[in-house]
């Protein structure tokens, strides 16, 4: 029997997100992907070059609506680097608590998404529920629910209270009750299992050759963790466990990610139970000296890198931001293969994957012998004007 | 053991549940006093630094010239509530209120002098 090709997105009911997945087919087995991706390209790093640096804390944060919190930890950490500022323990520690009950709840909203791509929406709406809890924290903390704007450089910009502390250390209680739940459901509900298991298979050595990162390595049985293998904040101070498993599957991505749950309310129970007494914002120049930075956090989703490159301004001269979604599509691609088209929608979103933030520019070549051309804004409307009109769709 | 239904005794719990939402309008919740909502701007306190309108990072924040004194002018339209123009001001002319509710029908219709 002949393959049969099936395109699925950008556009498509499937996709909280425009990317597009050419699926070969051989009956119900997928035989080859294709991944393209660049369709919401936002052109965030260039804008950055246009913005002061303090404009740009707020810039970088939309990058992600979910881990906003990693990006402008690496945006500060880098400009922090290059003035050589040693910020107050204190704001390390808030720092800290910030990417940890980010980790939170996107964790468990993760968990909710993956109930709902295999059919368990019970699931999604009992995890939703615990990330309002996490929610009302940050909100409580911040004053946001996302974008926190919580970082300056130098410190951060809100600090936390003997009340904000217990209510805290309350939620974390609750919220371990739950985790403990969670995990006895991922591995002992039969529609879990039926969905998850063996399912999406990622070999050791594949997640390795292909960079998987985050999350979609370790349950590959890869320890990496930027929180352990290269410590930045406090993370060198906190006691936690960096969660692996071999199953290699998707059921491996879940008991992960609940197990994560558990060690960051560890973490969280830790820093709230000796934030140190100080400071929490040291005043920076607004002018940053020429040099250079790279910053790695472990986002939610795995390796987030920042780079960055000033030139004695109070603009940054080039920025550039590497998502781990960007590092986890190869692997994507490789999980996908010789599984049944039902189960595509799972796997993927086993990745978490987030493709606003990872988006580049694509330059497409036509066959063979068209090399790839710029056209402005205008030009684009006219050719797509005449495209339409060669073929006689327009109105 | 494996079967399904792990979930069941909660989902029954849930039945004679309350919802966790309230009937808003005429219920609310209060927000949190951290929260950044509306800005008051005190014309008084200004020195026209024009510091604000500088940092602002979405041009929420301009300076204007009214009646004989340089001062900023908030379009909430473009405000994205950082308080960052509140942080950077010298003299504490901006305040952040808990104000939420700021729907309206126009463009240019939330402004704050
Ligand atoms: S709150 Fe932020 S966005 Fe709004 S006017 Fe102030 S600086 Fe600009
Ligand atoms: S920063 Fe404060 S004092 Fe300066 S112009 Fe703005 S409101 Fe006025």
């Amino acid at each position: 029997m002949g393959y049969v090709k099936l395109p699925i997105g950008p556009q498509h009911p499937a996709l909280k997100e425009p990317e597009n997945f050419t699926i070969t087919l051989d009956g119900e087995r997928v035989v080859n992907v294709d991944i393209r991706i660049g369709y919401i390209h936002r052109g965030i790093e260039k804008l950055m070059e246009t913005r002061t640096y303090t404009q740009n804390l707020y810039l970088v944060e939309r990058i992600c609506g979910i881990c906003s919190y990693a990006h402008v930890y690496n945006f500060t950490q880098n400009v922090e680097e290059i003035l050589g500022l040693q910020i107050p323990k204190r704001a390390e520690y808030i720092r800290t608590l910030f990417l940890e009950l980010e980790r939170l709840h996107s964790h468990f909203l993760w968990l909710g998404v993956a109930g709902h791509e295999i059919g368990f929406d019970t699931l999604f709406m009992y995890t939703w529920q615990d990330r309002e809890v996490v929610q009302d924290l940050l909100e409580m903390i911040s004053g946001n629910r996302v974008n926190y704007a919580m970082n300056a450089i130098g410190g951060v910009r809100r600090d936390v209270s003997q009340e904000h502390r217990k209510k805290v250390l309350e939620s974390m209680d609750y919220l371990e009750k739950r985790a403990e739940f969670y995990k006895n459901v991922a591995i002992n509900e039969k529609t879990i299992l039926a969905r998850a298991e063996n399912v999406g298979i990622l070999k050791p050595q594949v997640a390795l050759r292909l960079t998987a990162v985050g999350p979609t390595a370790r349950a590959s049985g890869i320890s990496v963790d930027i929180r352990k293998d290269d410590p930045y904040a406090s993370y060198l101070d906190t006691p936690f466990e960096v969660i692996t498993t071999d199953t290699n599957d998707v059921l491996g991505r879940v008991v992960v990610r609940v197990l994560e749950i558990v060690e960051s309310i560890k973490i969280i129970r830790y820093l709230m139970e000796h934030l140190p007494e100080g400071d929490i914002l040291k005043k920076a120049p607004r002018k940053i000296p020429e040099g250079e930075s790279i910053s790695h956090t472990e986002a939610p989703r795995g390796e987030d890198i920042h780079y960055l490159h000033s030139n004695g301004t109070e603009k940054p001269d080039r920025y550039k931001v590497r998502t781990p979604t960007l590092a986890n599509l190869p692997a994507t691609a490789e999980m996908l293969k010789e599984t049944y088209l039902a189960d595509v929608p799972i796997i993927v979103a086993a990745i978490d994957p987030c493709m606003g933030c990872m988006d580049r520019v694509l330059l497409l070549k036509d066959g063979q012998e068209k090399p790839g051309e710029l056209i402005s804004g205008e030009q684009l409307r006219r050719y797509g004007i005449k495209w339409y009109a060669e073929r006689g769709w327009n109105a | 053991m494996k079967t399904p239904g792990k979930m069941l005794p909660k989902i029954i719990g849930f039945i004679f549940r309350k919802p966790v939402t309230v009937r808003y309008p005429k219920e609310r919740l209060t927000p949190p006093a951290t929260l950044r909502g509306k800005m008051k701007f005190h014309l008084d306190r200004c020195i026209s630094c024009g510091l604000c309108a500088r940092d602002c990072p979405s041009g929420a924040c301009t300076m204007h010239e009214i009646e004989a004194k340089k001062r900023p002018v908030f379009d909430l339209d473009y405000c994205t509530f950082c308080a960052q123009c509140a942080e950077s001001c010298p003299k504490d002319a901006i305040e952040m209120t808990a104000e939420f509710e700021l729907a309206h029908y126009k463009k240019g219709e939330a402004i704050v002098k």
